[in-house]
């Protein structure tokens, strides 16, 4: 073989470990995200009530959350980090042309988690030694430059789905223009879907952690407020997300309907078209889905005649993995509509009596809650990325022609599997250790002079 | 100035604050990992802990920033470099996340065995890390990286004489920065002892960078003619500079005015770089790639002027803020709750 075959050689033998590989780093980072993205304001919320009320047990939680931040932070930026080096060193044929029309969110986020890094460290070793109100305006940055970071890096994905702001000429990029490469069709919906997603999970996770103390018995007002607090804010925000959901799936069905028909399994384009929930798709058909009438033409058109476009719309070869994205997409919509339910349960309770519902089977919902918003958020993104299969930007690049043909890349992908292994298993501990013992210190925080001298220890 | 040297120059400016406070940062691994045994180390490990714990994370953003720069604004010399010298990335990013889990983790962790097995992890990748950029350096220096995907040797982009010269001396110039930054933070906190021992540290490693680095002259010579001519030649007043910002450093150390030492000892590295960097003008990959070749068009470089300058405006601030609360805390510590003895903190290891 004669170099350029060893090349493409390379290059079919990476795809599949490259893939995976991104999709493990990516679906990790994304999980401690959304932490950095929604905590701050949750954390800082509970402060100010702390503050106007008096009341010691609202500052002892605002201040263990500070701490898990902190360490949710400090997981999330070193994922982070091996991200951006994943994306020159699995996918130098998309950064090769398109760097320059997509990369520049990249840079605006850059800043951003500059901006966060820094108040991060503001906010927790100001504890206790600032002001009140200088504490909290510490902590307005983070605020708002984790959202300014999920938009940033939102914007760089919802290009690769709908890619805007050059031209091509002759299969060369021209015209690159990065701001109007950042205001692409999936923006707005993409990014207002994940800041929610981010608010959810943060929610629902943090309330799920005080509902299991409360099944055990801890019933305490600590307890109530760590369930209370952030579970509203997810309860609230949920059906507004499922507004959104129907937003994003119409923009997906105007601009990419070979992903909308996948994420439906949906073969042949039809008027008509009913709504299929489960099922198996195996030669062009989909086996043993339950159908509403109607219903999909009713969701994406407004009529119920209305045409969809089905998956022989395009050659076999142009078709993502049909199940995975079906599937993914059913478990998101899924879990969204059972966390609903649990948001409307609550609210009931709570407008007609004023608190949580007593029945045990509330705090069981609600300690599996944060697990299944996680689901939910990670089902999502497999939606949109496997969607998108085999396109890496729609329409535009193959995945195939974009990952590096590099000799031996595949073997970073099981050092991966391995480090992140070990990564989910310490953050595990810390953040269980943080849960039941008050005392002990975040990684920005001074450590206080008791097991000063344990720190050197090892 | 043209508008890409421009915007690379902006990008070196970072690349330079990585080095010196990413790279101080690495350095007090390396001491940390020559402390000694559990107890006897035990002080050296809390101080350095002490100095780096609230900044190390913003220190490190440095590097994702000069990353980003370059792939916006060079594509295809980021592809490159990326595609070829994936290894060393690879290996670098590694110890990049076993350094910061350790960081994150360690403090909240009390068992012994754990305890070992972060500071291990943390105090081995300080060496790992500043060892495989400044491989890369020297591989991108020495004129392995070619222009293309993948078009470089994946291994003997990175293993070879120059990449040696660069990995070592990276390593060695972060612990120097490290140990001459201790030896402020140190005295700070009043213990003379540790300032000490760390005095004596850097003035060792002091000699053995200037060794190496002399010894360098004949790798280079054999191994990066073109960069060798470039170093000797246009770069010759940086490096003049260098060495004369590395001798004050090395006096004001023995006169243990370690204020002073960090200001000349922050130029003294920064100046390696700045070398690095005249020498292979106006080479983006040398010997095949300018830095006007590999830019990306002028729509994207002005917005990343714009966007860098008017970011700046908001970062730098906020980053003098974060390093003077640290600093001043020093004299504030009385609190409840942290008594006005415990050693707190000292901020940036930053010049
Ligand atoms: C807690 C998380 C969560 C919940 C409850 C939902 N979603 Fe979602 N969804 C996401 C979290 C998410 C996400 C992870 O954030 C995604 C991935 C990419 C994105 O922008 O958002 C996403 C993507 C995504 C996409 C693909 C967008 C694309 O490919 O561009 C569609 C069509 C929907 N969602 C629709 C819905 C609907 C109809 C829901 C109603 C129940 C819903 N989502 C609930
Ligand atoms: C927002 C920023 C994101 C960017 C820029 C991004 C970028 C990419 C790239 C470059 C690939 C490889 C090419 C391809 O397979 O098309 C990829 C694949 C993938 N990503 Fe994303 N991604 C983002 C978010 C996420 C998140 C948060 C997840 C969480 C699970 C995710 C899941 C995946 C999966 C599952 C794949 C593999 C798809 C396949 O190969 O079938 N992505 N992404
Ligand atoms: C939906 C996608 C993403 C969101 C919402 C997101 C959000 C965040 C946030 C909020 C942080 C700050 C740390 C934290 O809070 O945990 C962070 C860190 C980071 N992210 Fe992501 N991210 C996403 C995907 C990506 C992708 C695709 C990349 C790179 C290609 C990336 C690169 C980074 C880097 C380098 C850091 C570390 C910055 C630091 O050290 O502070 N992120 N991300």
């Amino acid at each position: 073989m004669d170099r350029v075959g060893y090349l493409l050689a390379d290059a079919t033998e990476n795809l599949y470990p490259a893939r995976m590989q991104m999709a493990l780093s990516l679906g990790w980072h994304i999980i401690f995200s959304c932490f950095g993205v929604a905590f701050p304001a949750i954390v800082v919320f509970t402060e100010w009530r702390a503050h106007r009320r008096g009341n010691p047990e609202l500052r002892e939680l605002a201040h263990t959350w500070a701490k898990a931040m902190g360490v949710l932070f400090a997981a999330g930026a070193v994922s982070g980090t091996l991200l951006s080096f994943e994306m020159g060193i699995l996918w130098p044929g998309l950064m090769e042309p398109f760097g320059e029309v997509f990369g520049f969110p990249f840079v605006l986020e850059g800043f951003a988690f500059f901006i966060e890094a820094i108040f991060v460290g503001v906010y927790l070793f100001g504890w206790d030694r600032m002001s009140p109100r200088a504490h909290m305006l510490s902590a307005l940055p983070m605020v708002v430059s984790g959202m300014a970071g999920a938009f940033f890096v939102i914007a760089a994905n919802a290009w690769m789905n709908n890619p805007t702001g050059f031209d091509l000429v002759d299969g060369r990029v021209v015209n690159a223009d990065p701001v109007g490469a950042m205001f692409g069709p999936s923006t707005w919906p993409q990014f207002v879907h994940m800041l929610l997603a981010a608010y959810m999970v943060a929610g629902f996770t943090v309330a799920s952690v005080y509902a299991v103390g409360m099944l055990r018995g801890r019933r305490d007002r600590y307890h109530r407020f760590g369930l209370l607090i952030p579970l509203s804010a997810a309860a609230i925000i949920t059906p507004i997300q499922i507004g959104v959901g129907d937003w994003i799936a119409n923009v997906v069905a105007e601009n990419q309907p070979v992903k909308l028909a996948a994420m439906e399994g949906l073969y042949r384009t039809g008027t008509a078209v009913p709504l299929s929930l489960g099922g198996v798709y195996t030669d062009d058909e989909l086996r043993g889905a339950l159908e509403i009438p109607w219903g999909l033409s009713l969701l994406v058109t407004h009529d119920p005649n209305g045409l969809v476009v089905g998956l022989d719309s395009v050659a076999p070869e142009l078709r993502p993995p049909v199940n995975v994205v079906h599937l993914s997409y059913n478990v998101m919509v899924g879990i969204g509509s059972a966390l609903l339910v649990l948001a409307a349960w609550l609210g009931w309770s709570w407008w007609r009596r004023r608190r949580i519902p007593a029945t045990p089977w509330f705090l069981r919902a609600v300690a599996v809650s944060g697990v299944g918003a996680i689901a939910a958020m990670e089902a999502g993104w497999v939606t949109t990325e496997v969607g998108r299969q085999p396109w890496i930007v729609y329409d535009v690049l193959r995945t195939a022609h974009a990952v590096s043909p590099a000799p031996g890349l595949y073997l970073g992908f099981y050092a991966v599997v391995a480090i992140y292994a070990v990564l989910t298993g310490l953050t595990v501990y810390v953040l269980r250790r943080l849960a039941t013992r008050h005392d002990t210190p975040a990684p920005q925080e001074p450590v206080p002079a008791g097991p000063t001298e344990e720190v050197g220890v090892r | 100035m043209t508008l890409p040297e421009a915007v690379l120059g902006v990008m070196f400016v970072g690349l330079i604050a990585y080095g010196l406070f990413g790279g101080a940062d690495f350095g007090a691994g390396v001491w940390d990992l020559l402390a000694g045994g559990t107890r006897r180390g035990a002080a050296q490990r809390a101080l350095i802990e002490h100095s780096i714990g609230p900044v190390w994370e913003a220190n490190h953003v440095w590097l994702i920033f000069v990353l980003v720069v370059l792939w916006t604004a060079f594509p295809s010399g980021f592809a490159a470099l990326a595609s070829t010298l994936y290894i060393p990335l690879t290996l670098a990013a590694f110890g990049m996340i076993a350094r910061g889990a350790a960081f994150a983790f360690r403090k909240s962790v009390t068992g012994l065995g754990m305890r070992r097995f972060l500071g291990a992890s943390f105090a081995v990748s300080s060496l790992v890390t500043p060892y495989f950029l400044g491989a890369i350096v020297g591989g991108v220096a020495s004129g392995r990286v070619p222009p293309g995907i993948a078009a470089g040797d994946v291994v003997h982009s990175w293993v070879n004489p120059t990449s040696a010269l660069g990995g070592v001396l990276a390593v060695l110039v972060c612990a120097y920065l490290a140990a001459v930054f201790l030896c402020g933070d140190a005295r700070r906190e009043g213990t003379d002892e540790l300032a000490e021992r760390f005095r004596v540290c850097a003035l060792a490693t002091a000699a053995v960078v200037g060794a190496v680095a002399l010894g360098g002259f004949f790798v280079l010579r054999a191994d990066a003619p073109l960069l060798f001519d470039g170093l000797i030649g246009r770069g010759l007043p940086v490096i003049a500079v260098s060495v004369v910002a590395g001798l004050v450093s090395i006096g004001l150390l023995a006169t243990r005015r370690y204020a002073l030492a960090r200001l000349t000892s922050a130029p003294a590295v920064a100046t390696v770089l700045v070398g690095w960097a005249v020498a292979q003008y106006p080479y983006l990959l040398p010997p095949a790639l300018t830095i006007a070749e590999a830019a990306a068009g002028r729509t994207t470089l002005v917005a990343m002027l714009v966007a860098l300058l008017v970011g700046s405006l908001i970062l730098v601030p906020a980053l003098i803020y974060l390093y003077v609360l640290f600093q001043r805390s020093t004299a504030t510590a009385q609190h409840p709750g942290v008594p006005a003895t415990a050693p707190a903190e000292s901020g940036a290891p930053g010049p």
